[in-house]
């Protein structure tokens, strides 16, 4: 081996790393100062020291309800759920080597979203209940494409067609619910179609938050077997890596960020769908996009709240604003995908 | 230098849902040798590949690493003594040629260990074995067939394997490119010790670099050993059932098989040696 090679795969390695820590720095910052700005502004604009008095536990007037009790708890949740959406996204992309087999593309929100929805309004089950409910609809409905979709091995395509359809079903699903619930009012109601925090409180934010906590580092330390299922099955295995345990835990862990995300906002459009595509372009190819990924969902569902709220006369679920934002790329794949001659 | 693994397969049936493919095969790769495995389509070559790096479990019988049942080892260390490049393996889209090869560090990581100078001087010694060190901060995308394929071979080699097991790596390249690459297999072999086994489709190349050369027909082997004794025209109807003439090659010294087909055969007849 010459030297010359080792210093330029050195260099190579220790310039790309230096690339993805600055992204993730700079995306960090992003997220921190917009969910400071999201304290700050609304109906009354709140100074940075005030703000800060509040989150030390001081009492003070007006700001104390406002940021406390209405403001934090909805920036919390719209940081948590987008790294639940943002890493249970790209780790279904990755996975299955298909930017289009995102969660919410084939059906898994959609099935967290519909039971959710059936939970509350025909169950009249509490927060636990409603989570328990959406996640066991959400693996069952994950295992089900799986199965549908099986024949010598899981074909992408097949899989993202099977899904589309299921997540087709299961919305007219949750319609047909919230049709049934009479006097339920009309934001609950885009809240289990779009994906909304409005009315966010502490008692939602709690069972998504300890989700986090525990398939977060799950799927954190898979984060190399994942990237080596990008290689294709037989090479993946060849390097040593368990295909159907790293599946399985992916699968599981994935699974229940995005469920426990779902029942607590309901099916936000396109996060999942769109931050591991964005983050592998920041930080680019190579390594895992786990955790860029996660941050950029917390980005898109802080950014797209804040524009709703605040863009526009009329104020906007958070969902209305990122499925705006998604759809032109959604088309884009698929436009591409044709033109491929539609193998994905 | 590696050490000499020996790499038997006994008794081994193996099959997908309600076909058997391989039945009840006896095999010995001899150690620090090139072995070529050669057969017509769809008579078991790709499976026997896979089925020997446990990719696929057997019905029956074993594959032995030493005398240990490479279904039965920890994935890491098998992947740590035995390699294989798949027929068709998949690069991620935008990955560099450094990224791609560094892949192959895999075996030799441990969960969230970090990447270190051994892992660096692997993959530097793979790209100047396969001369592939001034790509290495291209994308795989860009890349040409044949230099694709030095690229896998590359990241085969940072997985540091005494023994290496290819599908078919000379598919899709033209001619110059598939002598390049099995020169450089020779290279490892010769340089290294390592084992090699491959599957061929070309006869006549698998006859040149292979030292031992398997024969397989309809899931069972049909002949074993020196090329020379192996590649006959008996053996090309057999196996083929394929008419040929076998000469020795001029350059090599090796068996060279000419086809005989319905069309431009010389009269009178084919004349044999």
């Amino acid at each position: 081996m010459s030297t010359t090679t080792l210093e330029a795969v050195t260099r190579g390695r220790v310039r790309r790393g230096r690339r993805r820590r600055a992204v993730l720095g700079g995306l960090t910052v992003a997220v921190v100062a917009i969910f400071a700005v999201s304290l700050m502004v609304g109906q009354t604009f709140y100074t940075p020291d005030e703000v800060f008095r509040v989150l030390l536990g001081e009492t003070v007037p007006g700001a104390s309800f406002t940021v406390g009790e209405l403001r934090l708890p909805r920036a919390v949740l719209a940081l948590i759920t987008g790294l639940c959406f943002g890493i249970g996204g790209v780790t279904f992309q990755t996975m299955l080597r298909n930017p289009l087999a995102s969660p919410d593309i084939i059906g898994i929100s959609s099935a967290a979203g519909a039971a959710a929805a059936f939970a509350i309004i025909v169950l009249n089950l509490g927060e636990a209940g409603v989570s328990a409910f959406a996640i066991v609809a959400a693996l069952g409905v994950a295992v089900l494409i799986y199965l549908l979709s099986f024949k010598d091995g899981v074909a992408g395509t097949r899989l993202v067609l099977i899904g589309i359809g299921i997540a087709a079903m299961l919305n007219s699903a949750t319609s047909y619910v919230l049709d049934q619930a009479g006097q339920w009012d009309l934001q609950a109601a885009t809240r289990w179609l779009n994906g909304s925090l409005n009315g966010s409180t502490w008692d939602e934010a709690v069972p998504v938050l300890v989700a986090l906590a525990v398939f977060g580092p799950i799927l954190l330390v898979q984060a190399r077997n994942l990237t080596m299922l990008q290689l294709g099955d037989d090479t993946a295995a060849a390097l040593g890596t368990r295909l159907e345990r790293t599946r399985l835990i992916s699968i599981v862990a994935a699974v229940g960020l995005i469920a426990f995300a779902t029942s607590a906002t309901g099916p936000i459009a396109f996060v999942a769908f769109l931050a591991g595509p964005i983050a592998a372009r920041m930080v680019g190819p190579g390594g895992s996009l786990l955790l860029p990924s996660a941050v950029v969902g917390s980005l898109l569902v802080l950014l797209a709240d804040f524009i709703g709220q605040f863009a526009f006369d009329t104020r906007f679920p958070v969902g209305v604003v990122t499925g705006v934002l998604g759809a032109p790329y959604l088309i884009f794949l698929l436009v591409r995908t044709n033109r491929a001659g539609g193998s994905l | 230098m590696t050490t000499e693994h020996t790499l038997e397969v006994e008794t081994l049936t193996v099959g997908y849902a309600d076909r058997v493919v391989i039945d009840s095969l006896d095999l010995l790769l001899p150690p620090g040798r090139i072995t070529a495995i050669v057969g017509a389509n769809a008579c078991g070559k790709s499976t026997l590949l896979r089925s020997m790096s446990r990719l696929l479990a057997p019905r029956g019988g074993h594959v032995l690493l030493d005398g240990r049942e490479v279904h039965r080892m920890p994935a890491k260390e098998l992947a740590r003594t035995l390699g294989l490049l798949p027929q068709s393996p998949i690069a991620p889209e935008g990955i560099t040629v450094a990224d791609l090869v560094g892949r192959g560090r895999n075996p030799h990581q441990r969960i969230l260990s970090r990447w270190n100078a051994d892992d660096d001087k692997a993959v530097a010694a793979a790209l100047d074995a396969t001369h592939t060190a001034s790509l290495a901060d291209r994308s795989v995308d860009e890349l040409s067939g044949g230099q694709r394929q030095r690229v896998w071979i590359a990241m085969a080699l940072a997985q540091q394997t005494d023994v290496l097991l290819l599908d078919e790596p000379t598919t899709f390249l033209d001619v110059s490119h598939q002598i390049e690459v099995l020169d450089l297999l020779t290279d490892l072999n010769r340089n290294r010790g390592t084992t090699i086994v491959m599957v061929l489709h070309d006869l006549n190349l698998a006859a040149r670099y292979a030292d031992h050369l398997i024969a397989l027909a309809d899931g069972g082997l049909h002949a074993a050993g020196d090329p020379a004794e192996v590649l006959t025209e008996d053996c090309v109807r057999a196996v083929f059932g394929l008419d040929s003439t076998v000469i020795i090659d001029p350059v090599s010294g090796k068996p060279l098989m000419l086809p005989i087909g319905r069309h431009h055969v010389r009269e009178p007849g084919p004349t044999v040696g």
